[in-house]
């Protein structure tokens, strides 16, 4: 009985520790519920959507929205759901940005590493190749690459990574550089441990923040990126249900057929402004260092 | 300072070099230019000719050769759905994306700083509040969004602007405004974080101390201050613009480089993409190495490694 209670009490105030560590946090709620909406909404697609986002349908063309219960966000020209549109929209933006936004931290942060630790040629070469890919506009690299290969998913996804890599390269590096002399490198190093283990278990787990940091600053640039990519129609086939295309789709018909361009726009600015403050409640929260007033 | 200024061009060298390369490669290794401009319907004999027409039966290094000979010379071939020189076509071009670049530039600067400060002066009321609003939407909303947008609402619904094409200064404002919008918000977020540094500093202190009116501190002690770091990122925004209006060039039916850059893409015209590709990176590098060395100029704190 006792014991029961002790249990009970430590546990309760384990828990009202939880949630005042959880208040202290501050966490930014509407971002975050926007987000898990987004990424709902990209995993359960075919369950959540009730229709085909391809399937024409020639007879149900041009509902407003709100008009049917069948179509809640109503149809667009050629009579295919919005709604269900909308929500395929979301896997393609999320997949997109995932893909493109590991690849970019993955390569930007091997790079950095090696530049960082090795210096010399390596740190060179690294770094004015990051200098060259900053030094220039993203929208004039996707159109290489797409004169280059074609219009394609894995196309954006390239263009993103090319212009991507160089920040977390960067940053990466100005990390490394304050680390490798520090004692702790030293002495593992008259241990005799092997350079790429230094990197991986003593250098690399010290750039976590940083890394984090840069993703979450980067999520909306990279989905703006896509959105815009979509729109010129440098990305994937027209009629695939990205929010970009939808908007290019409705941009013709915007005097009668309002509601196309307007509601995916809508999406890409909710989500990039949820990601937009969310990124910087994570770059408050981990780097102090990094803040501005 | 020498130093900083000879290795910055060396790597705005580096930058155009790598460009050039990438845009020589996509037309030489990709696809086959020759059997782009034939068309499926003609014989191998007339391939073959064209093929030594256009020297594309060469080695790959002597066309690199003849390509950075041309480049020099600013020759990029025909275009081959118009039939006339890329490079007119190019210059045709130039003063539209010049025009439009430049007004949204000068509108940004116009109201982007005024609201900054604005801003910053009357901290946490319902300026600051719609200042940061604005600020905070320009960055998240896709501009081609913004640009459909305005079309419906003071085009289509209001009928104030005209929405279509370039001609006189009511085709330019909604083009403008949209495109600056972006770097509009920039400044005002930048504006006001270097404002409100600068009125926490000591001097600005002191200037209240003295009994100086408010009017006075602000206009006359803070602002100058204040305004050095939005100007520097003004400079770097103009590079983005040039650059940043394709998708603008293409809602408002501009006629400017983005939108033959974009016309070249869709029909592979390779001609008109190297020339246009190669102007836009052009500008973008140039501009960005003179806001470069005019900061360092201004500001001798500024590192030279």
């Amino acid at each position: 009985m006792a014991s029961e209670l002790t249990l009970s009490t430590s546990e309760t105030a384990k828990s009202v520790g939880l949630v005042r560590k959880i208040r202290q946090l501050r966490l930014p709620w509407l971002p975050i519920i926007v987000m898990f909406v987004l990424l709902v909404c990209a995993a359960l697609a075919p369950v959540l959507a009730n229709s085909d986002p391809r399937a024409v349908n020639m007879v149900d063309r041009r509902i407003a929205p709100f008009e049917t219960m069948s179509h809640p966000l109503g149809t667009d020209i050629v009579g295919r759901d919005m709604m269900t549109r909308l929500i395929y929209g979301a896997r393609t933006t999320v997949l997109i940005s995932l893909v493109a936004l590991a690849t970019g931290a993955i390569v930007g942060s091997v790079l950095g590493l090696i530049a960082g630790y090795q210096g010399g040629w390596a740190d060179v070469l690294i770094m004015r190749l990051a200098d060259a890919a900053l030094g220039f506009p993203t929208v004039l690299v996707a159109m290489i690459i797409v004169t280059l290969l074609g219009a394609g998913m894995e196309n954006i996804v390239l263009a993103v990574v090319i212009t991507v890599w160089a920040r977390f390269a960067r940053m990466i590096r100005g990390d490394v550089l304050g680390l490798r002399d520090l004692d702790f490198v030293t002495s593992a190093k008259i241990a005799g441990v092997s350079t790429p283990m230094i990197i991986a278990r003593h250098i690399f787990p010290n750039t976590v923040n940083t890394l984090m940091v840069i993703t979450s600053l980067q999520v909306g640039q990279v989905i703006l990126l896509e959105a815009s990519l979509s729109f010129l129609g440098l990305g994937l086939p027209p009629g695939a249900p990205a929010w970009g295309i939808m908007v290019s789709e409705g941009r013709t018909v915007i005097l009668e057929v309002w509601w196309l361009s307007l509601l995916p726009g809508m999406a890409i600015t909710i989500v990039v402004l949820a990601f937009n403050f969310f990124g910087d409640w994570v770059r408050d929260t981990l780097d102090p260092k990094l803040r501005r007033s | 300072m020498q130093r900083f200024i000879f290795i910055r061009l060396g790597q705005a060298a580096l930058t155009l070099w790598l460009l050039s390369l990438a845009v020589f490669l996509s037309v030489h290794l990709t696809g086959d230019p020759a059997a782009y401009l034939l068309g499926p319907e003609l014989g191998s004999h007339e391939y073959e000719q064209l093929k030594k027409n256009l020297g594309l039966d060469r080695p790959l290094v002597v066309q690199y050769g003849d390509f950075m000979w041309d480049l020099a010379r600013a020759d990029f071939g025909r275009s081959a759905i118009k039939g006339i020189p890329a490079r007119d076509l190019l210059l045709q071009r130039i003063p539209a994306t010049l025009e439009l670049a430049l007004s949204a530039f000068a509108l940004s600067i116009i109201f982007g700083i005024p609201l900054g400060i604005l801003s910053a002066v009357k901290r946490d009321t319902i300026f600051d509040t719609a200042g940061k609003l604005f600020a905070v939407v320009g960055i998240a909303a896709p501009s081609f969004w913004i640009a459909i947008m305005g079309i419906l609402l003071f085009g289509a619904i209001l009928g104030w602007l005209p929405t279509f094409g370039r001609g006189g200064v009511d085709h330019l404002i909604l083009p403008a405004l949209v495109l600056g919008w972006a770097s509009m918000a920039g400044m005002v977020r930048l504006g006001r974080s270097s404002m409100l540094e600068v009125l926490d500093s000591e001097y600005v202190k002191f200037a209240r101390i003295k009994g100086l009116s408010e009017r006075i501190v602000i206009w006359k002690h803070a602002l100058k201050n204040a305004v050095i770091p939005v100007l520097t990122f003004g400079g770097l925004t103009l590079a983005g613009l040039l650059n940043g209006s394709v998708a603008i060039e293409v809602v408002f039916a501009w006629p400017g480089i983005g939108r033959l850059m974009l016309q070249g893409i869709q029909t592979r015209d390779f001609p008109v993409v190297q020339a246009t590709v190669l102007a836009a990176g052009f500008f973008y590098v140039f501009t960005a190495l003179v806001v470069d060395i005019l900061y360092a100029y201004v500001n001798p704190r500024i590192r030279y490694d």
